[in-house]
């Protein structure tokens, strides 16, 4: 058993897993429509391949972008493109944004897939290539491109791969499914991740309460003979799974304010992303779909479905026996960071791990807010040991440079300050708030540096003109003073 | 089908401010029970009188003030800090000692400062210190305990003490009042009289006074509940009676006739009752765990201090205002170092 | 005991001297710091011919802090904040508030005039005589000193729209809490 250490903080939260954790993975129906997000995260957009009207192949790429950050996408069935038009996307600010709307035709047919015959024979390049081009992302829920982290640079000496396991959030699922359904695939796919970093350390990190997930890995670990790969168990402690919380927990190490975790010699990645590399590297095929855990007592039955991604929600919640009457929220990913719906109609993207049809009862509805009676809970709570009371007045107070002071960026929006907090104050909104307010006066502040360089080099530019005016006038006077002088000088020769 | 948005966490809230009070009140059961059984119902008759001035006093000033009254008096910490002033006052003390305690405790000391949570000093100690320096003669009038009164006053005799200031016509006033046994260790000792001495004199019991150590314990016991319900945190109490007790026990080994035993000073007076219950007020206290210790270390000593060398009998109030004073400048000093920051 | 009290004293003389040269302060750092604060819209509704002009006249005390309509009260505040005055409510003779917009040229009505060009501050209309105009949106500061001087009456201010690339997380209801 390896040791582990601790974190400050966290939450011991009810799990509601049993609501979904026992049942297998059922394969979500062919939805009649797909819907895709062309926006990829905040400022990644990609441009779409296809134009309507043209009809595509499962695995077919239908929108890339060359930004560094950006991940093509793939049709999930075979269909036509129908159109492409703004519809509300998953998103917090329940916005619309420009989506490929694919009709599908019901014959899933797919492109050939290509398999690499043999993964340990090609460079770190080479499959880094094939997993930015099989459109991986972390399928934990933040979504960052695999090949980006598979790529620290040279500067950076990794000696641990961690997979994330740790499904901290109540109510998910998904991953502790995959992990008894599937653990062969996941170890495969942390040894080629291995093989990708060229680490020789692998840990596989499920929560003390996955036994089931624990055994498998560990038969599965078994059957490979790579003695490389380890599984252990963490307590189950919300925020666990977050990345620098668990690497923390698993190998003691701090990964540094604004830093990654390649900078103290770890990549993490989540367990499904590692079943996703597996399949794009040696079955050629890639993320297309994923397994989502549909639960909360707003939904009549509560499973694990593999869905294709883009299939609306309404889809999957209809495969779910539709909703509870006593339904009040629609929420995606878990309880505590996932976002709330303003309709189904929104598709499930490569980030979803969960849709929460939360009833009434397992919600907060309505807080009574009462003035912050400086308990200290909240800094109990806080897993970053940040001081969320300080942080609250003066974001409250709009004043953002002492939220700085305060190490407002170091906090991970967890949302354990505010769950503990007697005064029920909205505090991570308070913090999300002066976060997405300190960012607007960076680009302000930046948009304004742009506008007085343009606005002083036409100074300058006037000033030139007006100059050589002056001196372009300056000189027609002399050479005709010249002229005249000259002219007069013949008159009096004459 | 559409759906409310809410920003999450979405779980339930796990506490609320009333919650926290009730508790806070239901702990204070114990220690008010054994109260009552020693010095009478006098301390009920106070608590009441206490709790509807606070009451009215604060839909008042929330109404000047235009705030919602209903959904903050139901908060319940007009009703703590009430209860709290009761119990420190003397339980014979007259009715307008208590009415102008409260009153100066939650219109000055509370709501001038802006109400709860925003008040730098503690209102019900900000109230008794208030008392004592304006009325020092009815604010040390303690009862006899009953172990050593032998008078017994009924319901009305009760009620026509506190609100007509009579007793009833064969009682006279010195007969029922007695030192409290802080106060008579300090006035003994400056007779000469050496504490082994004082400690056999009949006020006292196992561990400090008759009557007074039970209610101590109640206080204890309910503090421990505090404690077990997470309500309060271990800090404050533990360093308020560390402070305290280190400070007694070196006084103590350095001469034994001229200072009492560390047990008298952890069980006398309003010792319990502040570590668990006044000290621990969060809005006044500092916030940080550090902070917290060093905080109950300073007000331990600070009661210490001024209870052996000080100009009055018991501290906890003065020591706990001193103590707020400091929480800010505490707090600043021992901000937590930042997961992945530098210390 | 004089002479080292002399020679001490001449010491700290020549470390303030020499501190004073190489600590020397270029420019006016209050103009800079004025300057910083406001938006670089270069619209002169300030009455100003630009966001310098108008820094160096508040640091001059020449002008009011409440006189740019584009840095709203958040600007006066932060000006107030700088310079140790008291903030008051942005002057409304010089404008109001208005929320963030950019000229938009509509081209079937442009006739290539180039009075626009000239009177853009920061150069972010393209176009040559003859030749529809356009705006780089980018780079327009939204300081309508375009719209006035078009003889056709084709450009617009058009605001700049909720989007997931400006969206902001919202701030929560304050109640008395």
């Amino acid at each position: 058993m390896l040791k582990t250490w601790r974190f400050h903080g966290g939450l011991r939260l009810p799990a509601h897993k049993n609501l979904s954790a026992h049942r297998p993975i059922v394969n979500a129906a062919l939805p009649k429509q797909l819907i895709y997000p062309l926006q990829q995260r905040s400022g990644v957009q990609l441009k779409p391949t296809v134009t309507p009207g043209e009809s595509v192949l499962r695995g077919q790429i239908i929108a890339d972008s060359d930004h560094f950050l950006a991940t093509p996408l793939h049709a999930a069935s075979s269909g036509t493109v129908k159109t492409i038009e703004d519809r509300i996307i998953p998103h917090p600010s329940g916005l619309s944004d420009s989506c490929i709307i694919i009709d599908t035709d019901g014959r899933d047919e797919a492109l050939a897939s290509e398999p690499v015959a043999d993964y340990r024979l090609e460079p770190a390049s080479a499959l880094r290539t094939k997993i930015r081009q099989a459109g991986i992302v972390g399928l934990g829920g933040a979504a960052f491109p695999t090949s980006i982290k598979l790529n620290p640079g040279p500067q950076r000496h990794i000696d641990t791969l961690i997979l994330n396991g740790a499904e901290c959030e109540p109510y998910i699922t998904c991953d502790n499914v995959l992990m008894q359904a599937e653990p062969d695939t996941i170890v495969q796919g942390a040894l080629i991740l291995m093989h990708a970093l060229q680490v020789g350390n692998g840990i596989i990190a499920v929560e003390d309460h996955m036994t089931e997930a624990y055994e498998a890995l560990s038969a599965a670990i078994e059957q490979s003979r790579d003695r490389r790969l380890t599984v252990v168990k963490i307590p189950a402690l919300y925020p666990t799974g977050g990345e620098k919380q668990l690497i923390r927990v698993v190998t003691g190490k701090e990964t540094p304010s604004g830093g990654i975790p390649a900078d103290v010699g770890v990549i993490c990645q989540n367990v499904g992303t590692a079943a996703s590399v597996y399949n794009a590297i040696c079955r050629g095929l890639p993320l297309t779909e994923r397994v989502v855990t549909v639960t909360g007592q707003g939904v009549k039955q509560q499973q694990n479905l593999r869905a294709r991604i883009g299939t609306p929600i309404s889809d999957l919640i209809n495969q779910c026996g539709g909703y509870q009457d006593s339904v009040e929220r629609l929420i995606m990913g878990g309880p505590m960071m996932g976002f709330a719906l303003p309709e189904d109609d929104i598709p499930i993207v490569k980030a979803t791990n969960c849709i929460l049809a939360a009833a009434e009862s397992e919600v907060a509805t309505s807080k009574e807010t009462r003035p912050c009676i400086r308990c200290g809970d909240c800094a109990k709570a806080c897993p970053v040991d940040l001081l969320p009371q300080q942080l609250y007045w003066h974001s409250r107070a709009g004043n953002l440079e002492k939220c700085k002071e305060f190490s407002l960026f170091d906090c991970i929006e967890c949302g354990c300050c505010e769950v503990v907090c007697p005064s029920q104050i909205p505090l991570v909104q308070y913090y999300r708030a002066a976060k997405s307010k300190t960012v607007a006066k960076a680009k302000e502040a930046e948009k304004a540096a742009i506008a007085k360089r343009r606005h002083d080099f036409l100074l300058e530019r006037k000033a030139r003109e007006q100059a050589e005016r002056a001196e372009r006038s300056r000189r027609k006077k002399e050479s005709l003073a010249k002229l005249k002088a000259a002219e007069t000088a013949t008159e009096g020769a004459e | 089908m559409k759906f409310s948005t809410v920003m999450s966490p979405h779980l339930q809230p796990v506490n609320s401010v009333d919650r926290v009070m009730l508790q806070v009140l239901l702990a204070l059961i114990p220690g008010i029970a054994a109260m009552t059984w020693f010095f009478g119902i006098g301390v009920l008759i106070n608590i009441t009188l206490a709790v509807v001035v606070a009451l009215l006093a604060e839909a008042s000033i929330l109404g000047l003030r235009g705030r919602p009254i209903g959904s903050t008096l139901k908060d319940l910490s007009a009703v703590v800090t009430a209860v709290l002033l009761a119990i420190s006052l003397p339980v014979i003390a007259p009715w307008w000692i208590t009415v102008v305690g409260i009153l100066f405790a939650i219109v000055i000391a509370k709501h001038l400062y802006g109400g709860l949570g925003y008040n730098p000093f503690n209102p019900a100690m900000a109230g008794y210190v208030l008392l004592l320096v304006s009325f020092p003669m009815q604010m040390t009038a303690w009862l006899a305990p009953i172990e050593l009164g032998s008078v017994a006053l009924n319901e009305v005799d009760w009620l026509k003490l506190i609100f007509l200031e009579q007793l009833p016509a064969n009682i006279e006033f010195d007969v029922i009042t007695m030192a409290t046994p802080l106060d008579s260790v300090r006035t003994q000792l400056g007779l000469g009289r050496s504490v082994p001495e004082i400690k056999t004199d009949s006020v006292f019991g196992l561990l400090a006074g008759k009557g007074w150590e039970w209610v101590a314990g109640g206080y204890l016991l309910g503090g421990l509940w505090l404690l077990w319900r997470k309500i309060i945190g271990w800090q404050i109490p533990v360093g308020l009676l560390l402070g305290l007790g280190l400070f007694a026990s070196i006084c103590y080994a350095i001469d034994s006739n001229q200072f009492a035993l560390p047990s008298f000073h952890l069980v006398a007076g309003a010792t319990m009752l502040g570590a668990f219950f006044i000290a621990t007020d969060p809005v006044t206290a500092a916030t940080s765990v550090n902070g917290r210790i060093i905080y109950g270390l300073l007000i331990g000593s600070l009661v210490y201090i001024i209870r052996v060398w000080g100009g009055y009998p018991d501290a906890m109030a003065f020591a706990v205002l001193l103590g707020n004073l400091t929480a800010p400048a505490i707090d600043y000093f021992t901000r937590p170092r930042v997961f992945g920051q530098k210390a | 005991m004089i002479l080292i009290i002399c020679i001490t004293f001449a010491v700290f003389g020549v470390i303030l001297g020499f501190s004073a040269i190489y600590f020397r302060v270029e420019g006016d750092p209050i103009v800079d710091k004025i300057e910083a604060i406001l938006p670089q819209t270069q619209c002169g509704q300030c009455s100003f011919p630009g966001c310098r002009p108008y820094a160096e006249a508040i640091a001059a005390g020449d002008a009011d802090i409440n006189q740019c309509p584009p840095g709203g009260q958040d600007g006066v505040e932060a000006l107030a904040d700088l310079l140790g005055v008291e903030a008051k409510p942005l002057n409304a003779e010089f404008g109001e508030e208005k929320p963030k917009s950019v000229a938009v040229i509509i081209e079937d009505l442009c006739i290539g005039c180039t009075k626009c060009i000239q009177a853009c501050p920061v150069d972010a209309i393209l176009g040559s005589a003859k030749m529809m105009h356009t705006v780089i949106a980018g780079e327009c500061t939204g300081c309508e000193l375009c719209v006035d001087p078009c003889p056709v009456d084709c450009i617009v201010m058009e605001p700049i729209p909720e989007d997931l690339n400006n969206w902001q997380w919202p701030e929560p209801e304050k109640k008395y809490a």
